[in-house]
């Protein structure tokens, strides 16, 4: 009933309420993380991988398919040179994608990867990717930008085909993108 | 009382910290809350009456689905349930205030604020905020209307409201209880509030921090949603949703309690299995922070994922299951008269258990991904928020309104009520059950041909439901002027409770100066 008691809990309340603030910003790292470890959402480590040597399953195939696709708001044309390639586990191949800015500014895409099923994303393995930076084109400009990659042998006898997505957002002016889109 | 001199006219309102008047602030301002949430849901169900495009514009039609679903939760539900905090609490735990009165008023008195700034931004260029209550990232950070950000820092301030007013009665509930009322001795109401405030100050914050990110993301250059930026848009689901869950039990669990003293007064016997009620509220609440990717089942999760999800979903249905088999034991062999606080408190158990029969359904992941985003959920959540949350604040106001005005209410009208608001609520949302199952999809102002005839059966019951809280305006203000003469002390025969065996009716300004004894 006492004054210091009620303070006591008030500020046990507050201490929660304060918790759980700083809970609801962690959980941005948490949930990048969790989606790390486990595969889940198709997330794929946006760094380089080294090749050196992987021994190459020539026993065995795996279909790769690409998708790409323009995020709203973005004036550029954006696809894979091919729609799918067949690839022996180990194997270090080189895709080409094509990429045109058909505004009148200049622009910066950014491409975002995906990967489905999910899993397969612990044994995908890019040594080279258009995505790891961004690219400016001028109007009109186009360009031919490559993508390596090689499947680690390890992956799941279950898995035979694996899509690579990829999306290309606008990243000139983050803010201004609604405006880009009128 | 001698003593019992306070400020009148406005000033009362503004300055006051006692429980009783902020009580009944709350209870009115979302009284009002209710109205205008319910002229957008009838604005909905006109543009709904016919295939095609009558009145609104479809940004104009989302705006309302929007705001309906923000003032509903946030104005309507949350409040009334502050306010009957508010009013009971103190007496029934033999207090004389809430521990903290002057964090109380300030906590009602942002909500005017909160709600204005919300309300405000219909009239701005643009619109209100269109994307839908669950605000979901991009379409309101990307694409949101300029008045979006009207909208975050109203849910801001409601958020601030709602914690100081939880931890108000967590403070209460902890320190001011009568000597000899033991944690097991407190009544279910009581219980389920101090659970509920718990999900409050847990939630409330995870909340404010998903419209700070989307404040951010919109202003200041931040990509937490966004895909360009290395952000991602399922995780603006999985942070609503976090607070989401929690939130839907917030809106429930004090009806909870309001019915688990209602039945036993009606029924002439005690509460059956008190305990097993309070462990069974604590279980819901602890299942509620587990479960919420139930909302998100087409976002494209893993299998595994979704069979957690899906399981955990289904064990909620355990706990639930205990109490309503409790309410159904209390009443076994009882005594029972059907005033009306006992009819709403029925239709509530039942009409909340098919609401919680649809969300069985809709737990199950193969299914949901037809059900998704259909009327089906529609007629789901408004089972479980009309007839439960809404059903179960009014039987509380009819309960103990002679309580707080000490005249008795007219039963005839409040059967009238009744009677008017059963059929309505079912007529209104049954048929959306039929409509979703059907394929017809949530928060489009035009559909197909063949839901034409449940959809117009949806509408004429939406107006009459309307309708019939007009006849409940007139029942509380013809009981507050005086009504059908005095009620007693103890105001029901069956009535236990501190509230009803240690105060007059009505109950005095100031109560329990003097704690009173709880064997």
């Amino acid at each position: 009933m006492s004054k210091a008691n009620n303070k006591n809990v008030l500020f046990k309340a507050i201490g929660i309420t304060a918790l759980m603030t700083v809970f609801a910003f962690a959980m941005v790292p948490l949930y990048n993380v969790f989606c790390e470890i486990t595969g889940i959402n198709g997330k794929v480590v946006v760094s380089e991988a080294l090749y050196d040597e992987v021994e190459t399953d020539t026993n065995r195939t795996v279909t790769i398919e690409f998708i790409t696709s323009i995020n709203r708001g973005m004036p550029w044309e954006f696809k894979s040179t091919i729609n799918k390639i067949d690839v022996h586990p180990g194997e270090l191949k080189e895709v080409m994608f094509y990429a045109r800015n058909y505004s009148q500014k200049t622009i910066t895409g950014q491409a975002v990867p995906s990967v489905a099923p999910g899993q397969a994303s612990f044994y995908l393995n890019k040594t080279e990717c258009f995505c790891f930076d961004q690219q400016t084109l001028k109007p009109g400009e186009e360009i031919k930008m490559p993508m390596k990659f090689y499947i680690d042998p390890e992956l799941p006898e279950h898995l035979h085909t694996v899509t690579m997505s990829y999306v290309l957002f606008n990243a000139t002016s983050k803010g201004s993108d609604s405006v880009a889109a009128n | 009382m001698a003593h019992d001199h306070h400020p009148t006219g406005l000033s009362r309102w503004l300055f006051t910290t006692n429980h009783k008047d902020i009580g009944t602030m709350y209870l009115w301002f979302s009284f009002i809350m209710f109205l205008i949430g319910g002229l957008m849901a009838l604005g909905i169900r006109l543009e709904l009456f016919q295939p095609g495009l009558q009145f609104w514009d479809p940004n104009f039609f989302n705006t309302l689905t929007t705001m309906h679903g923000l003032i509903m939760v946030f104005g309507a539900v949350m409040p009334a349930f502050v306010g009957l905090a508010n009013w009971l609490i103190p007496m029934q735990i033999g207090a004389p205030d809430m521990a903290l009165p002057r964090m109380n008023n300030w906590s009602f008195w942002i909500l005017p604020f909160a709600f204005g700034l919300l309300l405000s931004s219909l009239f701005m260029e643009g619109g209100a905020p269109n994307f839908g209550w669950t605000f979901y990232a991009p379409l309101s950070t990307k694409f949101g209307p300029p008045s979006t950000d009207f909208f975050i820092f109203g849910v801001h301030l409601m958020g601030i409201s709602s914690i100081m007013g939880a931890i108000n009665v967590i403070v209460t509930v902890f320190n001011m209880r009568a000597p000899g009322m033991t944690l097991m001795k407190m009544p279910m109401f009581v219980w389920t509030w101090v659970i509920t405030a718990f999900l409050l100050i847990m939630v409330m914050p995870v909340l404010a921090g998903a419209v700070t990110m989307m404040l951010t993301d919109r202003h200041f250059g931040t990509s937490f949603f966004d895909a360009a930026g290395g952000g991602d848009p399922v995780m603006f689901q999985h942070i609503f949703w976090f607070f989401g869950h929690p939130e839907v039990y917030i809106m429930i669990l004090p009806a909870f309690g309001i019915a688990s003293h209602i039945i036993p007064a009606f029924s002439r016997k005690p509460l059956f299995g008190y305990s097993s009620m309070v462990y069974a509220t604590a279980s819901i609440a602890f299942l509620s922070f587990i479960v919420w990717a139930h909302h998100m089942f087409t976002v494209g999760m893993p299998v595994a994922g979704e069979l957690y999800f899906m399981i955990a979903t289904m064990i909620i249905a355990v706990p639930t299951g205990v109490k309503i088999f409790n309410w159904v034991a209390t009443m076994w062999r009882g005594s029972l008269t059907f005033e009306t606080p006992m009819l709403f408190a029925l239709a509530f158990v039942v009409l909340f258990t098919l609401g919680g029969v649809s969300g069985v359904m809709l737990a199950m992941t193969p299914v949901d991904k037809q059900y998704h985003d259909t009327y089906f959920v529609v007629a789901h959540f408004h089972y479980v928020l009309f007839p439960g949350a809404i059903f179960g604040t009014i039987a509380a106001v009819y309960y103990w309104l002679p309580k707080w005005t000490g005249n008795m209410y007219s039963e005839f009208w409040g059967k009238i009520h009744f009677w008017f608001s059963i059929i309505a609520v079912n007529l209104t949302f049954f048929p959306m059950h039929f409509s979703g199952l059907a394929g017809m999809q949530r928060r489009v102002p035009d559909y197909n041909m063949m839901f034409e005839g449940f959809n117009q059966m949806s509408s004429i019951g939406a107006f009459m439901l309307g309708f019939g809280q007009i006849i409940f305006l007139g029942v509380l203000i013809h009981c507050i002027k005086g009504g059908k003469g005095k009620a007693t002390d103890k105001v029901w025969e069956g009535a236990e409770g501190l509230e009803f065996t240690h105060l007059p009716s009505p109950a005095p300004y100031h109560s329990f100066e003097q704690s009173p004894e709880v064997k």
